[in-house]
């Protein structure tokens, strides 16, 4: 089950942010920290590999959740906390990717890399979120 | 240079245009070629109706071209001299031709005779944009409205047309429709010519 997803920016910065339960609740500070915390996290494991050739953290399971991470190509990173042993997070995460390329890339109003505020892209993420949860 | 033993040439030996693709072109890259459209446009305009003007202004010389080509193509030169013809035209042949599917509904305006209303439940060029609270009523169909204009200013049928954002239930999205107002002369002819 889905608590909570977040987007990153190639610098790092946190431009989307949203929760589905009211179990995962953080304030604004933490989550700002807790998106650059990731992002940094993610680029040492890919320098700390002893296989060449990785390209970093993709599932973190830990006692009480999994948090599993998707790089795009782009450098972007779709981040989701959820519960343990959760099925189906990957394919959402490209999901959610495909949903960003359309409703917030072709957006005439969205500038890149600056937080997402486009009413599409959440709309269409909720019902996406329904989905996967059923 | 195509390899041995693949049955199709390489990509770059292929014709260009095949049956399929000589009238298609992938829904992202018109959405992306219409968002900088949008985007240009912001950076010459000062207010929102100044940046409906100029989509529409872009969209008048897509309208003027289109109505050349699809009366050579599909109405073999046949010149339409009647509101509804040219309505009926618009409504299907254009919006077929321009976004691949018939409009969803032709109306006339209740509160005007001039008035009539064609409606799109879910308008390509507005399709993946989100208007933010700050530019209050702007509607991106100003370029549908625009090649609306073009059709008919060329037809013949000079009008004023507009996109608007009509809520309507049973539908998660509001839909667009665009008002047409024929200008008094096109409603005289017309009522001359049904008599």
């Amino acid at each position: 089950m889905l608590l909570s997803l977040f987007v990153v920016n190639k610098s790092g910065g946190l431009i989307y942010h949203r929760n589905f339960s009211s179990l995962a609740k953080l304030d604004t500070n933490d989550t700002l920290r807790l998106g650059s915390m990731w992002h940094s996290l993610h680029a040492i494991s890919s320098q700390l590999s002893p296989v060449p050739g990785c390209k970093g953290i993709e599932l973190l399971e830990a006692e009480t959740f999994d948090l599993h991470n998707f790089q795009t190509p782009t450098g972007i990173k779709f981040f989701a906390v959820a519960e343990c042993k959760s099925h189906g997070v990957d394919r959402f995460l490209k999901r959610v990717y495909n949903l960003y390329a359309d409703y917030v890339l072709k957006n005439p109003f969205y500038e890149l890399d600056m937080p997402i505020r486009c009413e599409l892209f959440d709309l269409q993420l909720t019902s996406e979120v329904t989905l996967t949860m059923n | 240079m195509s390899q041995r033993g693949s049955v199709l040439p390489s990509l770059v030996d292929r014709h260009i245009l095949t049956s399929k693709t000589r009238n298609d072109v992938g829904v992202g890259a018109f959405a992306f070629l219409f968002s900088e459209i949008v985007q240009y446009s912001q950076t010459r305009v000062s207010n929102v109706s100044e940046l409906e003007r100029k989509l529409a202004d872009v969209g008048f010389d897509v309208g003027v071209r289109m109505l050349e080509l699809l009366v050579h193509r599909e109405k073999a030169g046949k010149r339409e001299n009647r509101i509804l013809g040219i309505l009926s035209f618009l409504h299907t042949n254009v919006w077929k031709n321009l976004f691949g599917k018939t409009a969803d509904s032709l109306e006339k305006g209740t509160s005007a005779d001039d008035e009539y209303m064609i409606s799109d439940h879910d308008l390509l060029v507005n399709r993946y944009i989100s208007v933010p609270r700050d530019m209050g009523h702007l509607n991106c169909g100003a370029f549908a409205a625009g090649i609306v204009e073009g059709v008919l200013k060329s037809a013949g049928f000079p009008a004023r047309v507009t996109a608007h954002s009509v809520a309507s239930e049973g539908l998660s999205r509001p839909k667009t429709t665009i008002l047409i107002k024929f200008a008094p002369e096109v409603i005289e002819r017309d009522e001359k010519l049904g008599s």
